[in-house]
């Protein structure tokens, strides 16, 4: 263990749920969701919708929990973006990590996200995923007022609700690639896993005495 | 300490993972139990219905009719007003009134309409009027006002031994070769499905050649042929879906009809919410029942798929020959020129919206297209009346006259040989003047065939849950059943060609990236050892 750094508790209990559920529904979503787009045959069609349609109930309800618990936790203050280190961080998976040259932002309980992850998770909390999940609403309700004779929320064609859709879906997949290998650029290669699996992580020291407190109580 | 602490990480990232998974698969579940509504409709059809009357204790009857006329007025004499009735329905005018836009308000049906099977009714009458309900049709001068003129026995002899003779404008073989007709009405009742089928079964010259849906098998076939009619099933009748009010029938055959009225529905004991999985409910908004419940017809026996009249009128050693496939259906006649038949056909499919226009007598060929649509069903995905249904479509090779380009309507049929009938003098040219004579329609004394197709949506012979079209016939990229329904969006069929082309790069340059970082990361390690040991 090094000397400069200490456990801390990062991942809380939701967080972990809700990460790795999260996790689970996007690859079953993404499964069934590209067999719906004829990729491939896996489940079989009928099945593949029933699934995803599932699934996606299953996801909205978790985001409407994580939603609440950012907003109680104070939580969603982690993805205020900012450009202090961003070009640091870049250079750093460019560049440093090559050399072995630390971090060069400090990971801190009250803020665990490097300004690259708090871009990008900010762009799939605000951008993507509302935009993956409007749209398949959509997809799903569409009918529904054409059938009523509502006019002005008809829609016509769901060519265009379907083309977005399924470009986010390839954003989200390339997402996930990176993502699943960007966990193995922690301080070795199993530490980040490990911080989303049990919520402990090594972390520099450098804490202030509040966050302590915190660690002294979630250890009790 | 540290391994309890263990056990309940493991326990609490395992139940993390399985809760979900638990969720997705009671949510999952399919519904237990029947579908009850079904069951309700499956216990209600078998119920025969009982006759108020018996037509045998009556004795104005029991006469020694010695024409049917006679036999309507018997009829007439107790029920005063069917008459009246009968004479405004379609099965007796032959023709209904209809608006169809760009043409206003029309008086179209067999009557006078054209078709590419036997090509039309007028100047064959005599031959064709054995299936209509009335005596006597056998030229222009037939009164459709005179009600003695009905048929009534043709639909309510429940005894199935009442014929109408060929060639002979809808009058009944009576007398010494004739059947009995004190039996026939002493058992008059509600039409049974023979006595539509005599005619709806064999229309275009024999069993199951027009429709390929409705034909003689319905009457003894199983549930695998139809559902409803099926006699180890509901054993249902043509009259417990096409009900009448005052002899007017519900459903339509848009070879004929032009309007979205009087129509029959699935939907009207089903429901529009007949499944027990919404997504397929879902479904009703767009495509038909029939669309899914009917994979293909002409289940038992062969229909007539191409008619090409061309070819008609050869002779052999100076005769009319015919040649037959193996089952006896004729693949060539000299008087009808070639045929294709086909079973378990596949329909094709268009969007429907319940109205239909056709190509009338005097509408122009356009010979610049690649066939010629007798008679079209109106519909589009944007239009919201519209669903998808399966069509049987008759493709033909017609006459057409080249100068005035106008369809030809040909005298095919006369009692002698001589007054210019094709199928008795095989000549093309007197058979097209006589017609189009009758028609008066003025003919260059040119012809020649034009392409034609028909188009005659497929309503019958319907298949249970089991045997319904599965979701990937429609939902798949390559020849799917809807492939050529092509003015909509479908998941699993269609895709945006860039999009998909740019979403596979954005994963392969991702997947590419990650690798060429991890292989940097693991060479610039070793080296880094390498100096560290050195």
């Amino acid at each position: 263990m090094d000397n400069n750094s200490k456990k801390a508790y990062v991942y809380k209990g939701f967080e972990r749920f809700w990460h790795w559920n999260q996790a689970l529904l996007i690859f079953l979503l993404a499964f069934t969701g590209f067999e719906i787009h004829s990729s491939y045959n896996l489940f079989g069609y009928e099945t593949a919708v029933d699934l995803h349609n599932k699934a996606a109930w299953a996801f909205i309800i978790l985001i409407i929990f994580a939603i609440f618990w950012h907003f109680t936790t104070g939580e969603w203050k982690q993805y205020i973006p900012t450009t202090e280190n961003l070009r640091a961080q870049a250079e750093f998976y460019l560049f440093g990590i090559f050399r072995n040259a630390p971090h060069p932002t400090k990971k801190t309980v009250i803020s665990k996200l490097n300004p690259l992850q708090r871009l990008v998770y900010l762009g799939l909390k605000v951008l993507i995923i509302p935009v993956m999940v409007a749209s398949g609403l959509l997809y799903m309700f569409y009918r529904y007022p054409q059938d009523g004779g509502i006019e002005f929320i008809n829609i016509d064609n769901l060519e265009i609700i379907a083309l977005i859709h399924t470009f986010g879906a390839f954003i989200l997949m390339a997402f996930v690639i990176v993502h699943l290998y960007l966990i193995t650029t922690g301080h070795t290669i199993t530490s980040n896993l490990k911080a989303m699996i049990t919520g402990w992580e090594e972390l520099d020291v450098e804490e202030n005495e509040a966050e302590k407190k915190d660690n002294e109580a979630a250890k009790k | 300490m540290s391994s309890m602490k263990n056990f309940t990480t493991a326990f609490t990232f395992f139940l993390a993972i399985i809760a979900p998974l638990v969720i997705v698969t009671v949510a999952l579940r399919q519904p237990d139990g029947e579908n009850a509504p079904l069951e309700a409709l499956k216990a209600k059809y078998p119920i025969e219905h009982q006759a108020g009357v018996d037509h045998g204790k009556m004795e104005i009857l029991q006469q020694d009719f010695q024409n049917p006329h006679e036999i309507t007025a018997a009829c007439l004499s107790c029920h005063t007003e069917r008459g009246h009735e009968l004479m405004q329905s379609a099965h007796f005018t032959w023709e209904r009134e209809a608006y169809i836009p760009g043409r206003g308000i029309t008086y179209l049906g067999k009557k006078n309409l054209l078709n590419n099977f036997c090509t039309g009714v007028q100047s064959n009458e005599g031959s064709c009027m054995k299936c209509h309900t009335g005596y006597g049709w056998d030229d222009k001068e037939f009164d459709f006002e005179n009600q003695y003129n009905i048929d009534c026995i043709v639909c309510h002899d429940n005894t199935g031994t009442y014929k109408k003779a060929s060639g002979a404008a809808g009058y009944p073989v009576m007398g010494e070769s004739g059947p009995d007709f004190k039996n026939i009405l002493a058992n008059v009742g509600q039409p049974k499905s023979e006595n539509c089928g005599a005619c709806h079964f064999t229309g275009g010259g024999g069993n199951n050649v027009k429709h390929g849906d409705l034909e003689m098998a319905l009457l003894t076939a199983g549930r695998n042929v139809d559902v409803h009619m099926g006699v180890d099933g509901s054993n249902m009748s043509c009259l417990d879906c096409h009900t009448a009010e005052n002899h007017v029938m519900k459903g339509r055959y848009y070879g004929v009809s032009s309007t979205n009225t009087q129509r029959m529905s699935c939907e009207e004991c089903h429901t529009e919410f007949p499944h027990l999985k919404s997504i397929l409910n879902e479904h009703s908004v767009k495509v038909s029942c029939q669309t899914c419940h009917i994979p293909v017809y002409a289940k038992v026996n062969k229909t007539k798929i191409t008619w090409d009249w061309s070819t008609a009128t050869r002779k052999k050693d100076g005769k009319p020959y015919e040649e037959l496939d193996e089952e006896g259906n004729a693949t060539y006649t000299s008087i009808k020129g070639d045929f294709d038949w086909e079973k378990n056909v596949k329909p094709e499919y268009l969007w429907f919206n319940g109205t239909a226009d056709h190509h009338l007598m005097t509408d122009r060929v356009d010979t610049t297209q690649p066939f010629l649509k007798i008679n079209t069903l109106n519909g589009e995905y944007r239009d919201r009346h519209s669903k998808i249904i399966p069509v049987k479509v008759h493709r033909g090779r017609q006459p057409y006259d080249t100068e005035n380009l106008t369809v030809i309507q040909a005298k095919l049929w006369d009692k002698e040989k001589g007054k210019g009938a094709l199928w008795l003098d095989l000549e093309w040219e007197r058979a097209i003047k006589e017609g189009m004579a009758y028609v008066d329609m003025p003919y260059s004394g040119k012809h020649d065939f034009v392409a034609t197709e028909m188009y005659l949506p497929v309503n019958h012979m319907v298949s249970d849950a089991g045997e319904a079209v599965s979701c990937k016939e429609c939902h798949t990229p390559e020849n799917g059943r809807l492939a050529a329904l092509n003015d909509f969006y479908m998941p699993g069929r269609d895709r945006n060609a860039l999009l998909d082309f740019t979403g596979k790069m954005l994963l392969i340059l991702s997947l590419f990236g990650v690798v060429v970082h991890a292989v940097i990361r693991i060479i610039s390690a070793r080296q880094s050892k390498l100096q560290q040991t050195h």
